[in-house]
């Protein structure tokens, strides 16, 4: 989506976002980890929460922006900003600017936004890595979250990396461009719609006969694993972060 | 939380996905449109060039609405149609039947038109003793099952070919059983075809009206539509008054991305333009064309410049074809006259948010309509403004802060105290570690589980473990 990328820059943020913080913390690790294996600084400011996603979406667009303030005072230097997350990112992205509309901090959620890159997107285009893989012969299928495909347009990014590991066979899923139902408080508001999403989402998943299903985004994984667990499908669910820093640190 | 609006969503939907008739029907059908229309947009450029063209005509067109729908007025009546306004619908059939009864007709021939559904036209007919047929394939099917339509293309979408059978069948004398797509055609033909001379009135809506020249535009693929409007001798034509472009020359644009979103053809089958009744030496066509101009809340709509852009829409309907709720739902389900995301951010401006603004609910934001919307319209950012003003009770929607409660604001207020403060933001992550496995199964917690594995809580966050690993804070 973007048509040019910095240089590899010395220091970077990471933003761990709200779900890994609390559920996938090692996600985060590894996205930390993988950037400063390239020798980039990573900084994490122990301010940060939440994108402000939740409420923008629900309809408290005063509560949004008031978390979202807190994250532009939480990174100031002019350092990238990186996000494990399609979905996080996407709103700081895409929608800081609109939300800012009006707002004196108009112009500082702006420039923010232009700083803000989705991990994988990141690791391809900025620091353009070359992965080597190190783990046994796999297959895996990808999931990518609605925010990372039309919001970040990074899918491409994430397969490409999954594509550098040579023991790695990638099956795609037949809908892959469907959503999963989880759409954060969208899985709550309509449980019953949601359900049926997911286990479609599910469905497609054991088509493809992958042991893995890997995902740029935990609020995805955290709905799809849900369900497949419920359902004892034997397939697992792993962040592509963490997933490639296991198959290539091993 | 639903229990302040006008219809149960929750039990519709709940039928809707029960039916695993139905959810087949629209998967097998909702592929099949996607496929077609993704055959025809090959080069993503382009196609984002013609949207871009698309969007701007639409916009000039709204942005003096009032001096076109003038200039139109005037053409249409220097070419002989007499034009009417309504601001309501009970106005718009009102008009419709004073002429009807004018004309002493006791039966109408009807192409497909939305407009007319959502003035429930047919309904209002039939109280006042006329006879509304309809021609359309899809709408002839539906009106025998005696429903309304699910889809605003294809109004019978969401049954298939067996069904379609089983009812010609039951419903029309003589028939015998059928599931062959020609031969169902070949029995609506033969119904049909005598009561476009029989009936003195037709009833047509309008795809695009061109001010410049006072044209009335109608896409059509089954010909119907010409023996509507050219057939009986009085010919009426329903719009809503933001189907108005300036020229002429906006038309082939907009044609073009009509029928490749809708239906995934280059051009249809039949493309009308209707521009006087019938003149003197001319061997048919309608001795009186009338067109009549319904608001129905569309000039609140196009009041707010945010909320204008619903107003951009095309109806083509491939925001639906594409949306992962609508294609396990089905257009019935969402109750009123548009269905899906076009539906989602229409109706509740026009019924009010109060009644139909639980439609909004039903959207993950995923993005999907508003890839594929030739209008371009920002759906889920619509989406969302609207879900804002069910809560605002200063908002500018009829019907907003009908949800505002003292209960979900404090819950949102004690989210953003804990996102902000990062002592607390600490805190609630270690608690949802330490309390989130033995939480009881109430709330959301409870429809989550009900298909999912309640959700897991690492030991040590984030913010924790980057302290131990050294990582710098600033
Ligand atoms: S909103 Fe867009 S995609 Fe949906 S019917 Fe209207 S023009 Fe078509």
């Amino acid at each position: 989506m973007r048509n040019h990328y910095p240089d590899k820059p010395k220091r970077v943020y990471f933003f761990g976002t709200c779900l890994i913080d609390m559920s996938y913390p090692e996600a985060g690790m590894a996205g930390i980890r993988l950037i400063r294996r390239e020798g980039v600084g990573v900084i994490f400011p122990q301010a940060q929460s939440c994108c402000g996603q939740p409420a923008y979406n629900s309809g408290f667009p005063e509560e949004a922006r008031a978390v979202a303030r807190k994250q532009l005072r939480t990174f100031p230097a002019d350092y990238p900003i990186v996000v494990p997350s399609g979905s996080c990112a996407g709103m700081m992205k895409v929608h800081y600017p609109h939300l800012f509309e009006g707002d004196p901090e108009y112009d500082a959620a702006c420039r923010f936004s232009d700083r803000v890159f989705e991990l994988t997107e990141f690791l391809v285009h900025v620091l353009k890595v070359r992965l080597e893989d190190r783990g046994e012969p796999v297959t895996v299928t990808w999931h990518s979250s609605c925010h990372a495909l039309r919001e970040m347009g990074v899918t491409e990014d994430s397969k490409r990396l999954i594509r550098q590991l040579k023991n790695v066979t990638l099956k795609e899923l037949e809908r892959e461009n469907e959503c999963c139902g989880f759409g954060g408080t969208f899985s709550v508001k309509q449980p019953e719609i949601s359900a049926a999403m997911v286990a479609d989402k599910v469905a497609d998943v054991r088509g493809t006969g992958a042991s893995r299903l890997i995902g740029g985004d935990c609020g995805c994984l955290m709905n799809i694993t849900g369900a497949m667990g419920k359902k004892s499908v034997p397939v697992t669910g792993q962040h592509i972060a963490e997933f490639i820093w296991e198959r290539t640190n091993g | 939380m639903d229990n302040h609006t006008g219809f149960d969503f929750r039990g519709n939907i709940r039928d809707a996905l029960g039916n695993s008739q139905l959810r087949k029907n629209l998967k097998f059908a909702m592929t099949a449109l996607a496929e077609k229309r993704r055959a025809i947009f090959t080069d993503k450029a382009r196609f984002e060039e013609m949207r871009t063209t698309v969007n701007a005509i639409r916009k000039r067109s709204l942005s003096k609405l009032p001096e076109l729908l003038d200039r139109l007025e005037k053409k249409c009546t220097e070419n002989g149609i007499i034009v009417h306004w309504a601001e309501t619908t009970a106005e718009a059939n009102d008009t419709v039947l004073s002429i009807v009864k004018q004309h002493g007709a006791t039966a109408v021939v009807k192409g497909k038109s939305m407009v007319s559904e959502e003035m429930h036209l047919n309904r209002f007919l039939l109280g006042n003793q006329v006879e509304p047929i309809e021609t359309d394939l899809g709408e002839f099917i539906i009106q025998l099952a005696d429903e309304t339509p699910s889809h605003i293309i294809v109004p019978a979408i969401h049954k298939n070919r067996g069904e379609v059978g089983k009812l010609f069948s039951e419903k029309i004398p003589g028939t015998p059983y059928t599931d062959v797509p020609e031969e169902l055609t070949e029995i609506a033909r033969a119904e049909l075809r005598r009561k476009y001379y029989e009936t003195p009135v037709g009833i047509s809506g309008v795809n695009m009206a061109v001010a410049e020249t006072g044209t009335l535009c109608l896409v059509e693929n089954e010909g119907n539509g010409r023996m509507c409007t050219t057939a009986p001798d009085v010919h009426i034509a329903i719009m809503g008054l933001e189907k108005v472009v300036e020229n002429l020359t906006d038309v082939p644009p907009i044609l073009r991305l009509l029928t490749g979103s809708a239906t995934g053809q280059l051009i249809t089958t039949y493309f009308n333009m209707i521009t006087s009744p019938r003149k003197a030496g001319e061997k048919d066509g309608p001795k009186e064309v009338h067109l009549v101009i319904l608001d129905n809340g569309r000039s609140d709509i196009l009041a707010d410049p945010e909320l204008r852009q619903t107003l951009l829409c095309i109806r083509c309907g491939t925001c639906l074809n594409h949306c992962p709720v609508y294609v396990r739902i089905g257009g019935h389900a969402y109750h009123y006259t548009y269905p899906g995301p076009i539906g989602e951010i229409l109706t509740p401006q026009m019924e009010g948010l109060e009644t139909a603004g639980t439609l909004t609910t039903a959207s993950s934001l995923c993005n999907a309509c508003s890839e594929v919307c030739p209008a371009m319209i920002p759906i889920p950012d619509l989406i969302r403004r609207l879900r804002n003003e069910s809560y605002d009770t200063g908002g500018s929607v009829k019907g907003h802060g009908y949800k505002a409660n003292p209960l979900e604001k404090v819950i949102w207020k004690g989210w953003e105290l804990v996102n902000r403060h990062p002592g607390l933001n600490a805190l609630s992550t270690k608690m949802a570690g330490v309390f989130g496995p033995v939480l009881p199964k109430a709330g959301p917690l409870k429809a989550w589980t009900r298909v999912r594995n309640r959700p897991t809580f690492a030991k040590k966050s984030l913010h924790e473990l980057v302290k131990e690993e050294g990582v710098s804070d600033e």
